[in-house]
């Protein structure tokens, strides 16, 4: 059968990144194709390409036998390519047929045929065998409603070929059923389908034929009757682990410094009821690293934020030194000795207008104060100046703006404000997210040297080789719940990944 | 490597090329501005009317010494205006001997009055306590400052109208006046004197302290502030209860010199007050600005429409002007905003 879609030898470079290199991907129509790989390997990067979204530097894109270039997402809407994101695109103050015709309306002129719209959003709701009124609002449905909505918005506009990114991810298992059937539907029909998710039992149960990404290179695609979840799993890890990353040596842990018994916490910005935290406990001792694991969305930088005081939870204890702590607030989980460095750099932490001098003490400011109200400048320089040789903080000068140094040196400001307060548990989300190879590599031995000082550090990562390096114990979250836990000397990334896909009864 | 740590060190000397523009060019745009005047009237740079144009902008300066604690933490007050009106009222009342007496008029009523120094108390109490209502509002009721000082401008006014009854409260004690009209080392203007004490004492707060530090962080990244530890509700309260501190005083001081007190006093303070913190240099974004910068704007606007008045330009024209001036200065502020994010 010849294919509905050739992406051939597509390559793609950011800033100190090749996201995709030569990458290739093929489709053949009315069939579902699962697009795999771990998170960083390019797969957003080619759906974004694929949709218009992004330009690639080099390779060629066929679509139903003839060659195209997509320089807007209009573009690739227009020749039948419609891709639903994670964060749904809806305009939630307008209706279900408005949104389905957003920008497409019927009508006469400037005015629109309200009737024509709501018929023709019926007929399409019929289809899929909904029971969605044209008219009412956005707002007021569900998030597999709301996707419903968008399926239908993609079967509007006559497309051929629909990309899913991570479709199932916020729905529960009754609406994962429902939405497998309207894509056996849409199948039916003749359209084809990219499936793209981390759930790899998922991608058994529906999917035709599968293409595994690996660092923005294709490693492997197939049909998927001929194998099986350890297939692709190999297939999607199996690197070399690579040789930079420092290794250490183990020292037996201490007390337990940070215990966490049966958080909870309800209610995200898209859902009040979706389950965020769901009974997550664990330990961390002194001189630990703990590493957590898990897909984005599994509710790893909501358990950190919590335990930090910086969002509330429903239900749950926390145990500072064996004693039950009340933290309600940043200052509260500061003053137990619990520290966080957040995911967003420069988002969460970083002040980009005020010097490194001032962004480096800005949570021990009682270290370095007079009489209970000045700054004692003399301190803070001698502090900046400790930081800087410790953590080789490379900058021109103390009064330089933060905004005008590296990723890898803001980040390391960042460590060295959190060391300066000399915290016992410090919980780094994403430590090494955006900057060079040299600097991860001294900010892994920063962390090794945090703990063999006695502070239990908590890291949280999406690179399993970054986790695996670095962890002396490491725990896997899945959905708002940790779904494994393991030695760091007895992980392997295999073993991670099926700890963080597959849901419990399977694992 | 080597280019990384080449664009490094460049970086830092770019940025304080245009850093050093942005903090002088209002300093620099006096300078011209004044030149000029010196030029065409002699008389404009003697002591006596270089101290009578700071007696005009120092209630202005006081009301910016506060507004800038506001605009630092990326927040407004609209109501300075209306709070300036409503405590000059309540501080005549006080210095009148009560409520009850506030409108006998004419010399005789020092036995009556509790004294200046109770004015000042009152007025600002009173600003205090408005500008508390208002911070709490903006905390906790999570109303953003926009609309929360607008419904003060509103309401103070209103406040401030039924307290008046209609008529002006005029005709204070001797030492109350002196606040406003007197002078001290034979020219210096008394409000000068109270305006240069409180902007020096603003600016060693600001700069030297460590609440300066958490308002300048919770104006730059108020999320950053809170995920290291500051309290930035609290930090947002005091920076209009400060305010209200300020507009307290100014009022004292406005009802002083002028030797009356009344409901329409202060109308459209805030703009003038806004204008010359924003085109000294604080951004309204937060995070950025000095009281030095402050001083230089409010001077700057107060030589300008001193130049215009001397020029016979309508008051009509002057707030077309003013009005110029404000979106110009922020318009001079994102495009260094921008400038901030490129490094």
């Amino acid at each position: 059968m010849k294919p509905l879609l050739r992406m051939s030898l597509i390559s793609k470079r950011f800033p100190g990144v090749q996201a995709l290199d030569d990458a290739s991907l093929e489709v053949l129509p009315g069939e579902i194709h699962a697009l795999l790989g771990e998170n960083g390997a390019g797969k957003s990067t080619l759906i974004k390409i694929l949709s218009g979204a992004q330009q690639p530097d080099s390779g060629t894109i066929e679509f139903g036998g003839q060659s195209v270039t997509f320089v807007s997402p209009h573009d690739a809407q227009r020749r039948g390519i419609v891709t639903i994101y994670q964060e749904f695109t809806l305009t939630p103050n307008m209706t279900i047929a408005e949104n389905v015709f957003i920008g497409r309306e019927p009508g006469l002129g400037v005015f629109v045929d309200w009737r024509k719209m709501a018929s023709e959003t019926r007929a399409i709701t019929k289809r899929l065998g909904l029971e969605l009124q044209p008219m009412s609002i956005v707002r007021g449905l569900s998030v597999a409603e709301q996707q419903m909505v968008e399926i239908a918005r993609a079967l509007s506009m006559k497309s051929r070929l629909i990309v899913m990114d991570e479709p199932t991810s916020a729905l529960s298992s009754a609406e994962v059923e429902k939405l497998f059937r309207i894509i056996r539907e849409l199948k039916a029909h003749g359209l084809s389908i990219i499936f793209v998710t981390h759930r790899l039992e998922e991608v058994m149960q529906i999917c035709d034929r599968y293409t595994v990404l690996r660092d923005g290179r294709l490693v492997g695609s197939g049909a998927i009757a001929n194998t099986t979840i350890d297939g692709i799993i190999r297939l999607m890890v199996g690197r070399q682990v690579n040789a930079l990353f420092a290794h250490r040596e183990k020292t037996p842990a201490g007390d337990v410094v940070l215990a966490v018994e049966g958080l909870n916490r309800r209610g995200n910005a898209q859902d009040q009821n979706a389950s965020v935290l769901a009974d997550v406990g664990f330990e961390v001792h002194r001189g630990e690293i703990l590493g957590v694991a898990g897909l984005v969305g599994a509710g790893r930088t909501e358990m950190a934020r919590v335990v930090f005081g910086a969002d509330p939870f429903d239900s749950g204890r926390v145990f500072v030194d064996g004693r039950q702590v009340r933290i309600r607030s940043p200052q509260d989980a500061i003053r137990h000795g619990i520290g966080l460095v957040p995911e967003d750099r420069k988002q969460q932490a970083l002040f980009l207008a005020l010097a490194v001098r001032v962004n480096l003490s800005m949570a021990s400011h009682q270290r370095i104060m007079r009489w209970g109200v000045f700054m004692d400048e003399t301190a803070e320089r001698a502090m900046v100046e400790e930081f800087r040789k410790r953590l080789n903080i490379r900058m021109a000068s103390p009064e330089q703006l933060i905004a005008s140094l590296s990723g890898g040196n803001q980040q390391k400001v960042t460590l060295a404000r959190w060391l300066a307060l000399r915290p016992k548990v410090l919980i780094v989300d994403e430590p090494t997210r955006g900057i060079d190879i040299v600097a991860k590599v001294e900010v892994h031995n920063l962390l090794f040297e945090m703990a063999r000082s006695g502070i239990a550090v908590v890291a949280i990562s999406s690179e399993l080789p970054e986790v695996l390096a670095i962890s002396d114990r490491i725990i896997a979250m899945r959905e708002g719940r940790i779904s494994g836990e393991i030695k760091g000397e007895n992980a392997t990334e295999e073993v991670l990944l099926s700890m963080m896909t597959l849901s419990a009864k399977a694992a | 490597m080597t280019e990384s740590v080449h664009s490094e060190a460049q970086a830092p000397a770019k940025t304080d090329v245009f850093g050093f523009l942005a903090r002088f060019a209002p300093l620099i745009f006096l300078i011209v501005l004044m030149t000029g005047f010196a030029i065409g009237e002699p008389r404009f740079l003697t002591p006596l009317n270089l101290f009578n144009i700071l007696r005009q902008v120092s209630i202005y300066g006081l009301l910016a010494v506060g507004m800038t604690f506001v605009i630092l933490t990326a927040g407004i007050d609209l109501s300075i205006g209306s709070l300036v009106a409503f405590a000059g009222l309540v501080a005549a009342a006080v210095s009148k001997g009560g409520v009850s007496n506030r409108f006998t008029v004419g010399a005789g009523q020092e036995a009556a009055s509790y004294g200046w120094y109770l004015a000042a108390l009152a007025a600002i109490g009173v600003g205090l306590a408005g500008g508390f209502l208002q911070g709490f509002a903006i905390t906790r009721l999570k109303v953003p400052p926009f609309v929360v000082t607008l419904g003060g401008m509103s309401a103070f006014r209103g406040g401030a109208l039924l307290f008046a009854a209609g008529g002006p409260i005029s005709g204070f004690e001797p030492n109350f006046v002196w606040m406003g009209q007197g002078r001290v080392l034979g020219e210096v203007p008394v409000p000068v004197v109270i305006f240069v004490a409180f902007a020096v004492l603003a600016h060693v707060v600001l700069r030297y302290t460590r609440y300066g530090r958490q308002i300048y962080a919770v104006g730059g990244n108020p999320e950053a502030a809170r995920l290291s530890g500051l309290n930035v509700r609290a930090v947002i309260t005091s920076v209009y209860v400060i305010m209200g501190f300020f507009a307290g005083l100014g009022a004292f001081v406005l009802a002083a010199r002028l030797n009356s007190a009344e409901a329409v006093a202060g109308t459209g303070y805030e703009l003038t007050v806004i204008a010359s913190v924003v085109i000294g240099g604080t951004s309204l974004f937060g995070g950025v600005g000095t009281i030095f910068g402050t001083v230089i704007g409010t001077i700057l606007i107060g030589v300008l429409l001193n130049g215009l008045v001397l020029m016979n330009v309508s008051a009509y024209v002057q707030q077309i002007i003013i009005g110029i001036i404000i979106v110009l200065a922020v318009a001079f502020d994102t495009f260094a905003k921008s400038r901030r994010r490129v490094g």
